[in-house]
């Protein structure tokens, strides 16, 4: 497709991300539900299968894991805010930054076009 | 459609406010007094469930009150016109230093919420925004 060359891995990046945020809002959603195990993807795994060919859903479900708690709590619930937290913000941070990857991708293909 | 975000944090929004709720109930009842252990009040607490989606996404849903079984205390109060024949009146079964931990603990993940919610709505917002 065109518009992969034009964004390169970028675009399935974002996708990631965003998919990625949803599963951590998710947990933190569940803070307080017991015997709720909170989960997330593996990002550098479902990156390496996206650029071997894979389409992101596909990616997504495949790397999808159960965290480990550092320390089990009694009412079975694997939500530990502080890392929930930290991932998520963390998280937030990397999409703003492909977002202004392809931004600029966008611009400069912008800038060509006008022949400035 | 499949859950996005905005559902995600919303409900789970609505969750912790039935349970800041039935805390609110609970305070309100702390203390007061009935004629018989049967009728006396007992603290009211959520039973939270995770509403899954099959792509990874969950947000959670009340899904019913119930009775706590804290038990009602009995209390030695002759001068109370619902005082019993021996001079005992029941307060309510409700643990106040509980349910005001219960309130910061939903006071916490309420705002985590919110937290969440502002954040997606920025970053889909610079999404929106894009190129311009």
């Amino acid at each position: 497709m065109a518009a992969d060359k034009i964004f390169g891995v970028h675009g399935a990046a974002l996708q990631l991300r965003s998919e990625r945020l949803g599963v951590l809002a998710s947990n933190i959603a569940n803070a307080a539900t017991p015997n709720y195990k909170a989960r997330d993807l593996d990002f550098d795994r479902a990156m390496e299968m996206v650029r071997e060919g894979d389409d992101t859903q596909e990616a997504m479900s495949e790397t999808m894991g159960y965290r480990i708690p550092l320390q089990p709590s009694m009412d079975g619930n694997t939500v530990e805010l502080s890392t929930e937290q930290t991932l998520f913000a963390e998280n937030a941070v990397q999409y703003s930054t492909t977002l202004s990857f392809l931004e600029a991708r966008v611009n400069s293909i912008t800038r060509a076009l006008r022949g400035e | 459609m499949p859950m996005n975000v905005f559902d995600i944090s919303g409900r789970a929004m609505s969750a912790q406010l039935t349970r800041m709720n039935t805390t609110a109930s609970n305070l309100a009842n702390a203390r007061t007094t009935y004629s018989s252990e049967a009728e006396a009040y007992r603290a009211l607490k959520p039973v939270f469930r995770t509403a899954m989606e099959e792509n990874g996404l969950a947000t959670v849903d009340v899904e019913q009150v119930v009775q706590s079984d804290t038990q009602p205390t009995r209390r030695y109060d002759p001068n109370n016109p619902i005082a019993d024949a021996d001079g005992y009146v029941w307060e309510a079964g409700v643990d106040e230093a509980a349910e005001l931990i219960d309130m910061m603990e939903t006071a916490r993940q309420y705002q985590n919420n919110v937290q969440v919610l502002q954040t997606a709505k920025s970053l889909i917002l610079d999404t929106v925004r894009m190129g311009k």
